[in-house]
């Protein structure tokens, strides 16, 4: 009976809530497309696009033809015209642009960040230092990290001798840090990972609550920071950091003078090559996977919501048609998203430890 | 191709933001939970070990206890068989000692007794013979008054005599 009545509900639902959504959906793409305001229809690409990348203000919702979003600062350095500071909410009165600084087009390969227009015409990009929507969520995750194992950090600083039994929220999170503790860090660095395990252990973090955050629909999730390749640049570049500055003698010798027959590295330094080319293929193996997985699971929910509005804009049959279906299917990515992102932020950790622990590596005694 | 290349700005504010909350939590965070939990497993590791020394202990004691309870048994067993036989060995002791005083005091009742009446025998035969000496004398005396009787009663006494003396012999 009571399984009944949730289906029930579940597909007056999925019949009620599209229509809605379709219009608050055609209302803001019309305003925020003062370009093409006069096309109909849903452009699918523009919706994915403004939720994946980066933009200077943050949008958080509509209402009616009244945006709300929040204003941030946007930092220009140019050669021509020194430095320009002002808030995001200048270029939206002033239609995306403000003084000599107009928006990217979408098929520019910097689509959407602003460009300065030279007094001879051409657009030249200038130095961007601004605190984009990525930032601002980047730093909001990195506050919402902060506090979450501080907090919980508080109790066990109390408790420093083990005596005690600490609360339910802190055991989740003991939990958790043990885990990748005891699983990923100990068996994979070896015997030096005390010294890496804090780094270890905010990256899962970091990248787990970043990932669990863009799921939340709105602010201040909503935003996908690992499916940009900026933060998965910056997260891999550090795992790059504490494998080579911190590694062993022994773990160049194996590069620049592997155990290998003379004549693979001799004449020609072949091995040599490749191992110097691994140094670097890890970390970026390493970027790609993480911004591939979150970025696909990103955009497969993205395109089943569009379904709706393409399907509601042939005909009011296959928009409620389109309706269960997506409804059903963006259902079945919202939990393995769940999934994927602790997942991923696993896979991540563990191997920035595989590699970190290789270049831990003492010389063989035989 | 904007998703895929990477932006300096962002990458400056991620480098801070991330850079601060690493050093928050590489100081203040995650070596605190660990390094407390290490404690505890630490210490609940030595009490399981001590709480299993303190039973093998209890153990030990238990055996120890009943091995003593056991050979204070033996020895209350032994002690009793020894003081059993012991009193056997008095009673016998005593009883052989006994019979033989007794034997030999009975030995000495009969010999006195024997000798007693012996000696009584010889009394009454002395007492006797005198008497009969005596009244024989008498009698002798008032018979013998002549010759003839005389010489006629010693032969018959004679007689008489040697018969008994045949017969006691």
């Amino acid at each position: 009976m009571g399984k009944k009545i949730y289906i029930l509900v579940f597909v007056v639902v999925c019949l009620i809530l599209p229509v809605n959504l379709y219009s608050n959906v055609n209302t803001s793409l019309s305003e925020s497309n003062v370009h093409d305001d006069k096309e109909e229809g849903v452009n699918v690409q523009e919706i994915i696009f403004d939720h994946i990348l980066d933009s200077y203000e943050w949008h958080i919702t509509t209402f009616g033809h009244k945006h709300i979003s929040i204003p941030l600062p946007v930092i220009l350095y140019s050669k021509h015209s020194g430095w320009h500071i002002f808030l995001s909410n200048k270029l939206h009165k002033n239609g995306g642009s403000y003084k000599n600084f107009y928006p990217a087009p979408i098929d520019h390969p910097r689509a959407g960040k602003l460009l300065e227009k030279m007094p001879d015409g051409t657009f030249v990009r200038p130095f961007d230092l601004s605190f984009t929507k990525m930032s601002l969520s980047v730093l909001l995750n990195s506050i919402l990290l902060a506090i979450l194992i501080l907090s919980v950090a508080r109790w066990y600083r109390k408790h420093l001798d083990g005596s005690g039994v600490p609360g339910k929220f802190a055991t989740a999170i003991e939990f958790v840090v043990m885990m990748v503790e005891d699983d990923i860090i100990k068996p994979c660095v070896g015997k030096n990972y005390k010294k890496f395990s804090p780094y270890l252990l905010t990256v899962f973090f970091f990248i787990l609550i970043s990932n669990l955050m863009s799921l939340v629909p709105f602010f201040p999730g909503g935003v996908g920071i690992t499916a940009n390749m900026t933060i998965t640049m910056f997260l891999a570049l550090c795992t790059f950091i504490a494998v080579n500055i911190f590694s062993t003698r022994e773990h160049w010798r194996e590069i620049l003078w592997p155990d290998v027959p003379v004549m693979l590295k001799a004449p020609i330094p072949l091995m040599q090559v490749i191992e110097f080319v691994g140094i670097f293929t890890k970390p970026i193996a390493l970027m790609i996977r993480l911004f591939a997985n979150i970025l696909g699971g990103h955009m497969a929910m993205l395109v089943l919501t569009s379904l709706i509005f393409i399907g509601f804009g042939v005909g009011k049959a296959m928009g409620s048609s389109m309706t269960f279906i997506s409804v059903f299917f963006n259902t079945f990515m919202s939990v393995l998203e769940l999934l994927v992102a602790f997942l991923q932020a696993y896979v991540f950790t563990l191997l920035s430890a595989v590699f970190i622990g290789n270049a831990q590596i003492e010389h063989h005694t035989q | 191709m904007a998703l895929l290349l990477p932006d300096g700005g962002l990458l400056f504010w991620t480098l801070i933001s991330f850079g601060i909350v690493f050093f928050l939590l590489a100081k203040f965070g995650f070596p605190v939970i660990t390094k407390s939990v290490e404690k505890r497993r630490e210490f609940v590791q030595s009490s399981l070990e001590g709480a299993k020394e303190a039973q093998i202990k209890l153990l030990n004691l238990k055996q120890e206890g009943d091995a003593l309870i056991e050979s204070a048994n033996n020895e209350q067993g032994k002690i009793l068989r020894e003081a059993a036989a012991e009193r056997d060995k008095i009673i016998k002791v005593a009883k052989e000692q006994a019979s033989i005083i007794a034997k030999k005091e009975f030995d000495d009742a009969k010999l006195q007794i024997a000798k007693e009446r012996d000696e009584a025998i010889l009394n009454i035969r002395r007492e006797v013979a005198m008497l009969s000496c005596d009244i024989a004398e008498k009698i002798l005396r008032e018979k013998l008054s002549d010759k003839q009787t005389q010489m006629e009663f010693i032969e018959k006494m004679l007689g008489e005599m040697s018969r008994q003396n045949k017969l006691s012999n």
